[in-house]
């Protein structure tokens, strides 16, 4: 169990929960004062968060490269299109 | 590859239909962000965090019984399955909680744009949870004996890749629904 517990997983683990609460104050102001900065910074950091579980939880590191560049890209476009979205529609 | 290609195919298409999902949001979002950020207000962004909280451990659980399979410790890999079921009923029990203290409220699925897509898109994922529910209790009682061979742990990861997308989908849910300003 505790070669299990010390495994890469676990740092992943700690670093999405420690994102979530970064993620839950950045919301309610904390650092960023402008919510389009704000908000455009939550969305980053759901998608990192989003390609670690791709990554590490799912292991596509791992896989064979046309999954990674699947798993990638899909991380990449999707982010960049809401991103843009929200920084488009009016304050 | 970690499981088979099917489950990964529908993965894909899953993941698709969520972006769509994602887009079409922010989208009406762009035609009336009063109206959304407004609603926003109404809703528990606690609830929302401790279920993020949920999901990210739960997966953890998952990716952690599937290494332990391959790794000769599979006695845990059951245990660690039914964890990560505990955590998909915490998110559960804290999402009914939270629907019927909307539902008290008087806010449903017509209240307004907002509310509309809050209740279809978490109820879709929530379906995601239930079904994952399912799946995580068919691992944890077929890794129950032990004697993992490659099929064997095939179809662990074939179930827990499942899981997993079912965490990352809340996890944009999360940002997007409670949290984006």
């Amino acid at each position: 169990m505790t070669e299990l517990l010390r495994s890469r997983t676990t740092l992943i683990w700690f670093l999405l929960v420690a994102a979530t609460i970064f993620s839950w104050e950045m919301g309610h102001g904390v650092g960023l004062h402008d919510a389009r900065y704000a908000g455009a910074a939550i969305i980053v950091v759901a998608f990192v968060k989003v390609r670690f579980v791709i990554l590490d939880f799912m292991e596509i590191r791992h896989a064979p490269l046309p999954m990674r560049i699947v798993g990638e890209a899909w991380v990449l476009i999707v982010c960049t299109i809401l991103i843009a979205l929200f920084l488009k529609s009016p304050q | 590859m970690p499981g088979e290609e099917g489950v990964w195919v529908f993965i894909f298409g899953d993941m698709m239909v969520f972006s769509l999902f994602f887009i079409t949001f922010l989208y009406y979002r762009g035609q009336n962000v009063e109206l959304f950020t407004t609603s926003q207000t109404h809703l528990n962004q606690a609830f929302g965090a401790l279920n993020t909280f949920f999901m990210l451990t739960s997966s953890w659980f998952v990716a952690m019984a599937v290494q332990a399979a391959r790794r000769n410790l599979g006695e845990l890999t059951p245990i660690l399955f039914s964890l990560a079921w505990v955590c998909g009923f915490g998110f559960a029990v804290i999402k009914v909680m939270e629907y019927s203290e909307k539902i008290r409220a008087g806010i449903t699925l017509t209240t307004n744009d907002f509310f509309m897509y809050y209740y279809i898109f978490t109820g879709i994922h929530f379906m995601h949870v239930l079904i994952g529910m399912g799946v995580l209790a068919v691992l944890a009682r077929y890794s129950w004996n032990g004697e993992f061979n490659d099929v064997k742990i095939r179809n662990l990861e074939s179930g827990a890749s499942f899981w997993h997308v079912v965490d990352l989908l809340w996890i944009v849910l999360f940002a997007l629904l409670y949290l984006i300003k």
